[in-house]
């Protein structure tokens, strides 16, 4: 059963900020969900191959040439904050 | 209305040849579509962009060419979903996080269209990163279903399934990852088609689940959705996931079925299926057999399986796929944050809607040390016993068909609060997307006032036989009743919202 703190742990490494009560839903949330998954519990899977695409392709390659790519103005247009030509963020420490 | 066309019955096939004739000009089709967004989209709310001063510029720019050199598909007046990426106009995905987002490029099946010279009417309306069955989800508001202004259209297409309904568009581009084109298409009576994995470019998709994401057509009829089909399939070498099919799309012709083998799961029919569903779906069987098919019991014994599996892969993926949304290098930033980890943390968590947290939720704890074994290594292993369940399904039949949706259209808010039944919505389409094929909606009639869609699912690269097959049922069911833009919940209310 997914705990509280479990919850809290998931959503520190998702980066995401859940409020009180939205973490206490998320937990109910969770379990509820989670147990319907564990369904897949019950098939033996010894001996399967995992399916991780679907496709019959493999390490697909282009030619190693030089080709424009997006300008620096156009990769900083929908950024929320630029400085001196750069993506700029807060502090990294507080 | 221009006169003599009506948005609501006009195919692309016939608007394309009336054009082509010289009978109507790219102007007057796209102000009839226009104007019929005027007239019912405060009621629907199918877009989250109309972009009609540049539809209005475009098709007189058509109507200044010379014919033989306008594209294919030239003036014909299209929804885009708005998780593909059109540069210049404001992409939105559905979410507050992308609400002010210019896109520098697109997306590669709209720049095939465009470069058909199609005009786009605007970025129609989807659940927050396509994640729903309802369109509920969306931060600019629901989409409500033509049929029934107090039923949701079905999700995550669901601006563009009702906007095609609606008369609001001629035809329309989706997204389907584990039926968000064809179950909105069944809800609200149009066709609605999801590509062999690899068909439709990725490239300029905002990313979902990405082994199981694809783009296609929402249409009229069956031949529109190949002529549309055609227009966006083929080999990108911006998505090194994409492949070139077999052959051309071809446009369907067929009227019979003779020879073909029909296969009927039992799993899929067995249970949850709403009575009026199911009759619908059985006269139609019934009708393939007198089309000169035959039709048989197969089983498809995974497929419980499919609906937990992908509530592990889809999630997982997102929540990879989501992680670039930190509010660095577009989108939305929190301006209630001190340093950069608590930036992040306070632009997703509001920037965010409540059912793309609980998948990022799922699937980082499903990806997290200590569970990925147990949920991901596991649904990877349930996805390849899916996939064998088909292998051997059509080594038996041709094509396999089922409901889209075990119910019609369900009530705004009836399912919120509740993700397990939202998430039994997609229970009938979720297995081809998990084995990567290709499979179509048709609509097979009415249950009560509401549409029932009709799911035709074929082998790989199967999508000619698939279009043919369709093409011919849909004569026989001979699906012509209109959407009512009625209210059932207005006369309980004691208001008529109209």
């Amino acid at each position: 059963m997914i705990s509280r703190d479990d919850v809290a742990h998931v959503a520190r490494l998702a980066r995401l900020r859940l409020e009180e009560a939205e973490a206490d839903r998320v937990t109910a949330e969770l379990a509820r969900i989670l147990e319907h998954i564990d369904k897949i519990g019950e098939l033996d899977l010894t001996g399967v191959e995992p399916t991780a695409h679907v496709l019959a392709v493999a390490d697909v390659l282009r030619a190693d040439k030089p080709r424009p790519s997006l300008s620096r103005g156009d990769a900083l247009r929908n950024a929320p904050a630029v400085s001196a030509d750069c993506f700029r963020v807060p502090r990294i420490q507080s | 209305m221009t006169a003599g066309l009506d948005p609501l019955r006009l195919t692309a096939r016939d608007a394309r040849r009336l054009l082509t004739d010289g009978e109507i000009a790219a102007s007057e089709l796209v102000k009839t579509y226009l104007d019929q967004i005027a007239r019912v989209e405060d009621r629907v709310h199918a877009f989250v962009l109309v972009t009609a001063d540049n539809a209005a510029k475009y098709a007189t720019e058509i109507d200044q060419e010379a014919g033989a050199t306008r594209g294919a598909l030239a003036g014909l007046p299209t929804a885009i979903k708005d998780n593909m990426v059109t540069e210049g106009v404001t992409t939105t995905c559905g979410s507050r996080i992308l609400g002010n987002y210019q896109p520098v490029y697109t997306a590669t099946a709209v720049r095939r269209i465009w470069g058909d010279h199609i005009v786009m009417l605007g970025k129609s309306n989807l659940d927050e990163f396509a994640m729903g069955s309802s369109t509920e989800n969306s931060a600019f508001g629901p989409t409500r279903n033509p049929w029934d202004l107090s039923t949701v259209p079905g999700g995550s297409s669901g601006g563009s399934a009702a906007a095609v309904a609606a008369g609001e568009a001629l035809w329309a581009l989706g997204s389907d990852t584990g039926g968000s084109i064809r179950q909105p298409a069944a809800l609200c009576g149009v066709v609605g088609m999801k590509p062999t994995y690899g068909a439709v470019s990725r490239y300029g998709l905002i990313a979902f689940a990405s082994s199981l994401d694809q783009i296609g057509p929402l249409t009229r009829t069956v031949y529109d959705c190949a002529l549309l089909l055609r227009g966006i399939t083929g080999h990108d070498p911006c998505d090194s996931t994409s492949i070139a099919l077999p052959g051309e799309i071809e446009l369907p012709a067929a009227e019979r079925l003779d020879g073909l083998r029909f296969g009927i799961p039992t799993e899929y029919v067995s249970t949850g299926i709403e009575p009026g569903v199911l009759e619908r779906f059985e006269q139609t069987v019934t009708l393939i057999e007198e089309l000169g098919a035959t039709c048989v019991e197969i089983s498809l014994p995974h497929t419980e399986y499919a609906l937990p599996a992908y509530y592990i892969i889809a999630p997982a993926e997102a929540s990879a796929n989501l992680a670039r949304f930190d509010g660095v290098r577009y989108g939305y930033r929190s301006p209630h944050a001190g340093d950069l980890t608590e930036m992040y943390e306070a632009t997703r968590g509001e920037g965010f809607g409540a059912e793309v947290k609980r998948r990022i939720m799922i699937g980082t704890y499903a990806l997290s040390s200590g569970y990925y074994d147990a949920y991901y290594g596991q649904a990877q292993k349930v996805r390849t016993l899916v996939r064998r369940d088909f292998d051997t399904a059509f080594a038996q039949v041709d094509l396999i068909v089922s409901p889209t949706s075990p119910t019609v259209a369900f009530g705004l808010g009836s399912r919120t609060d509740d993700p397990l039944a939202m998430y039994q919505s997609d229970i009938c389409t979720i297995p081809v997307n998990l084995a990567g094929l290709p499979a179509i909606s048709i609509p097979c009639g009415l249950a009560g006032h509401l549409p029932v869609g009709f799911q035709i699912m074929g082998p790989a690269y199967s999508e000619n036989l698939l279009l043919a097959a369709a093409h011919a049922l849909e004569g026989a069911i001979g699906f012509d009743a209109l959407p009512t833009f009625a209210d059932s919940s207005a006369g309980a209310r004691g208001a008529d919202r109209r």
